[in-house]
């Protein structure tokens, strides 16, 4: 049973936001695509689009030829196609074959088949390759593991379309081995599969074509044998990648330490963190989605509970037991988590922008001429492209919002910024702004960390870069140092 | 994704434009509700049925004030009602014990009334101050903490009472009446106050970093707690407010009938909250204004007005009435943000 997918013109707008410009490409069946693009390029919408999860603006789906709507995931399942999520949706305190007919329990009468489930579980398990009975609880399950099961409860709907998220983000690279020998066998039994991933190597290892997006546009698909690194590089960028950062300037050889931090330790993420970062540096932070990056910076600020560690900003120890504190000092951080914990999407731009220094404008009523005043220039300075001033923060684009919430956490003058993800969702355009914002600052006199997953942006950017791995910092690499090669060795542990 | 300006400003410019009209809302069912009232009783459009409800509204109205920081911040008080009958129980407790004075000493009748306005304010500042450090410190939801603390303040009150009523003393009530039944300016002193609590609430709202906080708080805690701001501290500072405003509004209602009974304040929370979320604040907090309080409250009171002095609908039900108001509204307000 083949299974061919046409994109035909597929649109999608969120708000007055459009995400997807008019897609059209076609797959045929018993392939593994590797489908690149930035973040914020429309590859995860087209692929919620292709499973159900979201509907096309405007445009056609077609399987095997036949215009389809998916109104639901459960329908694009019927279908045989299947989106395996980042966060795998698994309920931990079932068990495999729980979670496998989840919603799909085989029943005798009005009782459950448990047997049956059971069965029919271990035989899928066994298909993927997972060595634990069907009884076993989900949580008891490393990631790798859950993977496999995601991916047996995919099979066990007939799945004919796999597509897969970044599913070798957390993985180590034995696991990821594996995860690519049952690809290829899932290839040869006929399933086609879309990868996702932001790691070229194994894009180049794995799939047998690409398709690059780029801005919610189909940007150029290939087949891999044909296409360098470097190309796919360039292709999802938009320009040659050396174009979009800035040069590095070098920190000078006295710059003061603007932050040291020694020996933190957050319970259950970080253990003896110690680094420093000087005046006029951009210091980058690597590693994979878990190793205690986050984590560790949360702890700095005092929004996370450290058990141990010293801070010292400006050649000062500091006491820093929340957020404020951090702020006053000079210390401030920009989260990943830009709608959830960096900028309130439903107030204006200008009680966004002021939040952090009301106290600049409360004599003590608040002159709201003054926060206006402000927001014209942080508009003008940051390049935030609005129509209109007083519109709320969700009005804007991504890479809008990226720019206010970074004006925003800039209002209060820090000498040290931690940027966690600052191009996570942003578009090619913004994010070449923010790189050369981020030099901006750095020449100023700032100290700069940006924590990252694109590692390109990290070797672009970044003066040094901390590799760190399972709360623990791996290595610290400089200039002479700082290759993909390296940074992946160290993060995984292969080193 | 390049935006486009100009959809999006249209689109900003229709949202706002929607919502300034909903907005008015209150106030156009504050202003039907009125002329449904006048063309049903002549007596309605009277100055003095129209300073009798306010001065019955300045109660509640008053506490919904205290009511609406708590709900923008994203919280909630169950027990404002409890709460001032508590307060006007101790009031009247310590009051009249001053009165037969302390170990020789007597105090004048003044002194007396002072100290029990203070011990309302000091008790209301407690009493919230207890329901945040429950709240933020403890991390127990205000719905459970402040249900805990209704059952609480009635009953120690029902105790201090012994089940029955706590009248103030004749001597002081001449002195204290002036306070509830008092005009200025021909307008009742307990407007007046009313008048003040709410432009104050409306400046502190919309005016100051702390009201900034308090929405911000309630937009998205998470965002408030990043960007540096104290957010178990303004908590806080919001349940004090309220408190505060009880012990407001339990000193104007003291002098009205001079004594404190179980059945005190009972159903204030019902109202108060009513009035919060009549006037568009929404529930789920972060945003809100203080003078559509102010309106919810007298559209809450005009309604029980109406019920009085006509018979359509039994003034009994006028609990049923409200609660029926509540509902509606917030079924109109699913799905505005």
């Amino acid at each position: 049973m083949s299974l061919a997918v046409r994109f035909d013109d597929i649109r999608k707008d969120f708000g007055p936001v459009r995400v997807l410009h008019g897609v059209s490409f076609e797959l045929t069946p018993g392939r593994i695509y590797g489908l690149l693009g930035e973040n914020g390029a429309g590859k995860s919408t087209l692929m919620k689009i292709l499973a159900g999860y979201e509907a096309a603006t405007t445009g056609t789906l077609l399987i095997d030829g036949q215009a389809q709507q998916f109104a639901s995931s459960r329908e694009a399942e019927a279908a045989g196609i299947v989106l395996i999520h980042q966060e795998f949706n698994l309920a931990e305190h079932l068990s495999i074959a729980q979670n496998m007919y989840l919603g799909h329990e085989k029943r005798r009468g009005w009782l459950l088949d448990d047997a049956a489930m059971r069965a029919e579980a271990t035989r899928y398990l066994a298909q993927v390759g997972l060595k634990k009975p069907p009884d076993t609880k989900v949580r008891e399950l490393i990631v790798a593991e859950k993977q496999m099961v995601e991916i047996a409860k995919a099979l066990s709907r007939n799945a004919r379309l796999l597509i897969m998220d970044e599913p070798t983000a957390t993985l180590t690279p034995s696991e990821t081995e594996r995860l690519f020998a049952l690809m290829t066998k899932l290839k040869a039994e006929g399933v086609t599969i879309i990868y996702i991933s932001h790691k070229l190597d194994e894009v180049e290892h794995i799939t047998d074509e690409v398709i690059v997006m780029r801005d919610g546009r189909f940007v150029a698909r290939g087949a891999t044998a044909g296409l360098a690194r470097q190309q796919m590089a360039n292709l999802m960028v938009g320009r040659d990648v050396s174009d979009m950062f800035p040069d590095k300037a070098a920190v000078a050889a006295d710059a003061l330490v603007a932050l040291k931090v020694e020996g933190l330790v957050v319970p259950d993420w970080v253990e003896q963190l110690s680094f420093e970062v000087r005046a006029g540096e951009v210091l980058g932070f690597a590693g994979l989605v878990g190793a205690g990056r986050t984590e560790a910076f949360e702890a700095i600020l005092g929004l996370r509970r450290r058990s141990a560690g010293r801070i010292e900003i400006g050649g000062h120890a500091v006491e820093v037991k929340r957020p404020l504190d951090a702020m006053r000092h000079g210390l401030t951080y920009l989260s990943e988590d830009r709608k959830g914990k960096a900028l309130h999407v439903n107030l204006n731009l200008q009680d966004n922008l002021t939040l952090m220094t009301l106290e600049q404008y409360a004599h003590p009523l608040l002159d709201l001429k003054a926060g206006r005043v402000a927001l014209k220039q942080a508009v003008a300075d940051f390049g935030i492209r609005t129509g209109d001033l007083s519109s709320r923060a969700r009005m804007l684009s991504g890479g809008n919002q990226q720019k206010l919430a970074l004006a925003k956490f800039l209002q209060p003058r820090p000498n040290v910024i931690v940027l966690d993800e600052p191009t996570r969702g942003v578009d090619v355009g913004s994010k070449r702004d923010i790189y050369f914002l981020i030099h901006r600052l750095a020449a100023q006199g700032r100290a700069v960390i940006v924590i990252s997953s694109e590692l390109i942006e990290l070797i672009g950017l970044c003066h040094r870069v901390a590799v760190m791995r399972a709360g623990r910092l791996q290595a610290t690499l400089d200039l002479d140092h700082l290759t993909e090669e390296e940074l992946i060795a160290h993060a995984t542990g292969t080193h | 994704m390049r935006p486009a300006p100009t959809e999006a400003a249209q689109a900003g410019r229709a949202m706002r434009l929607a919502h300034h009209l909903y907005g008015l809302g209150p106030l156009v069912g504050l202003v039907v509700l009125c002329i449904v009232g006048t063309l049903l009783n002549h007596d309605f459009a009277t100055v003095d049925n129209l300073m009798n409800v306010l001065t019955r509204t300045s109660f509640i109205g008053i506490i919904a004030v205290g009511e609406t920081f708590v709900i923008i911040s994203g919280g909630i008080d169950l027990s404002v009602g409890s709460m001032a009958a508590l307060i006007a129980g101790s009031m009247i407790w310590l009051m009249n014990g001053l009165s037969a004075g302390v170990g020789g000493h007597t105090f004048a009748p003044l002194e007396i009334i002072a100290i029990g306005i203070a011990l309302a304010f000091v008790l209301g500042g407690l009493f919230g101050w207890a329901h945040g450090l429950l709240i933020t410190k403890g991390r127990i939801e205000p719905f459970i903490v402040t249900l805990g603390t209704l059952g609480i303040f009635r009953a120690v009150l029902t105790w201090l009472a012994d089940g029955g009523a706590l009248t103030l003393n004749n001597s002081l009530t001449d002195l204290y009446s002036p306070v509830y039944y008092a005009s200025l300016l021909g307008v009742p002193v307990p407007i007046w106050v009313f008048l003040v609590v709410a432009a104050g609430g409306t400046l502190i709202l919309n005016r100051t970093a702390f009201g900034r906080h308090v929405q911000a708080i309630g937009s998205n805690e998470q965002v408030a707690r990043y960007a540096a701001i104290r957010v178990d501290t303004v908590k806080i500072v919001t349940y004090v407010l309220l408190g505060i405003c009880v012990g407001v509004a339990t000193v104007l209602y003291v002098p009205r009938l001079g004594s404190a009974t179980p059945t005190t304040g009972i159903l204030w929370e019902l109202e108060a909250i009513a009035a919060v979320v009549v006037g568009g604040t929404a529930l789920k907090g972060g945003e809100g204004r203080v003078i559509g309080t102010v309106i919810g409250a007298i559209l809450l009171s005009v309604i029980a007005n109406i019920l009085n002095l006509t018979s359509i609908i039994s003034v009994y039900l006028n609990a049923a009435v409200q609660g029926a108001v509540i509902i509606v509204v917030a079924f109109l307000q699913r799905g505005r943000r």
